[in-house]
């Protein structure tokens, strides 16, 4: 029986790690780019793969530099990181309805690599979600962004620009990806990912609210209504 | 290491795994009132499009260069194409606008 649940364990880890294999791809330029602009704000090496490994969150790593190179000070960029990776909790809370039960110290060490991208493989892709599937994914993701960080800090300006350049709709063809085969014939996620869509470029692009505060706004906003609007029309449809 | 620097990667390294953890650690072996699962199972769906639009068109100042890249993959993933064939076929198609254009 154990072996069972080993080899289980063992081939989900597998499923995972090709899973995230997108991820990884699509981390590529964004992990190169880091590094290099880490290196021209004066960050160390040993500093840049540090941010990568401790934090692992690309847009609030990217804003950090950027307010380091504004003189900005540290705590006002702790709480600047907070607000905008808190959409993460939303997507833990969301994930958490799927993943199969397990030890809460597993479930809290999975939890450390939940990005926007491997979250949305890991609610899109497959199901049932199991810790060692989420192990894979986040691990292949995770490893793919600390060392392209690094190569980026060593190797980002020898990259060709064209590439770097057309390497930067990665993670958008990923999320197109992911979305686009459960859009089809289903009226209720075309619903929620255009109700969402067009609340998000109505937020940012009037500046009404910052980009982390947008996406959680949008994301909540859309999910709710949907759902209570499909409520009420079950509820009509057995009245 | 600068210590500041290495502060405020610690500070941050914390402020973004708290939210990651949470929801794990708090809501364990409790079940949810079925409106707020329907709301969360909508989560993902609603959070990728939050996530394309309307980032996908600003990725340069020509909007079209993300309008291209974007529907290329949708058209690649529409076919049912892997999403890994999706990722790098947009690749090829702006290299190759960039190349012509």
């Amino acid at each position: 029986m154990q072996e069972i649940a080993v080899k289980k364990e063992m081939s989900s880890f597998r499923r995972g790690m090709q899973e995230g294999t997108s991820i990884a791809i699509g981390y590529f330029p964004i992990a190169l780019t880091f590094g290099l602009i880490a290196k021209s704000t004066g960050l160390a090496l040993s500093e840049t793969v540090l941010m990568s490994l401790i934090v692992f969150a690309g847009a609030s790593q990217y804003m950090a530099l950027n307010l380091l190179s504004l003189g900005t000070g540290i705590y006002e960029i702790i709480l600047t990181t907070f607000i905008v990776n808190i959409r993460h909790f939303l997507m833990s809370a969301s994930l958490r309805e799927k993943t199969e039960d397990d030890h809460v110290l597993k479930q809290a060490a999975f939890a450390f690599g939940i990005t926007d991208e491997t979250f949305s493989v890991a609610s899109i892709n497959s199901s049932p979600v199991t810790s060692g599937y989420m192990f894979g994914v986040n691990g292949v993701a995770y490893a793919s962004w600390v060392i392209c960080s690094g190569l980026g800090f060593i190797f980002g300006a020898a990259l060709p620009h064209v590439l770097q350049e057309s390497m930067s709709i990665a993670l958008y063809a990923m999320f197109i990806g992911l979305l686009v085969p459960s859009l089809k014939g289903n009226k209720k996620v075309i619903l929620l990912a255009v109700t969402s869509a067009c609340l998000n470029s109505a937020f940012t692009l009037s500046h009404f609210l910052g980009t982390g505060w947008s996406i959680v706004t949008s994301t909540l906003i859309s999910a709710v209504l949907v759902e209570a609007v499909d409520g009420a029309r079950k509820r009509g449809k057995e009245a | 290491m600068n210590t500041s620097i290495l502060l405020m990667i610690i500070g941050m390294g914390a402020v973004t795994y708290i939210p990651r953890a949470l929801p794990f650690v708090l809501f364990k072996n409790r079940e949810l009132p079925p409106f707020l699962q329907g709301v969360l199972r909508n989560i993902p769906f609603a959070t990728l499009g939050a996530l394309i639009f309307p980032a996908v068109l600003l990725i340069q100042d020509n909007i079209l260069y993300g309008l291209i890249g974007a529907a290329a993959a949708f058209l690649l993933s529409y076919l049912g194409l892997n999403v890994i064939v999706s990722v790098l076929g947009s690749i090829v198609v702006l290299t190759l606008y960039s190349a012509i254009f």
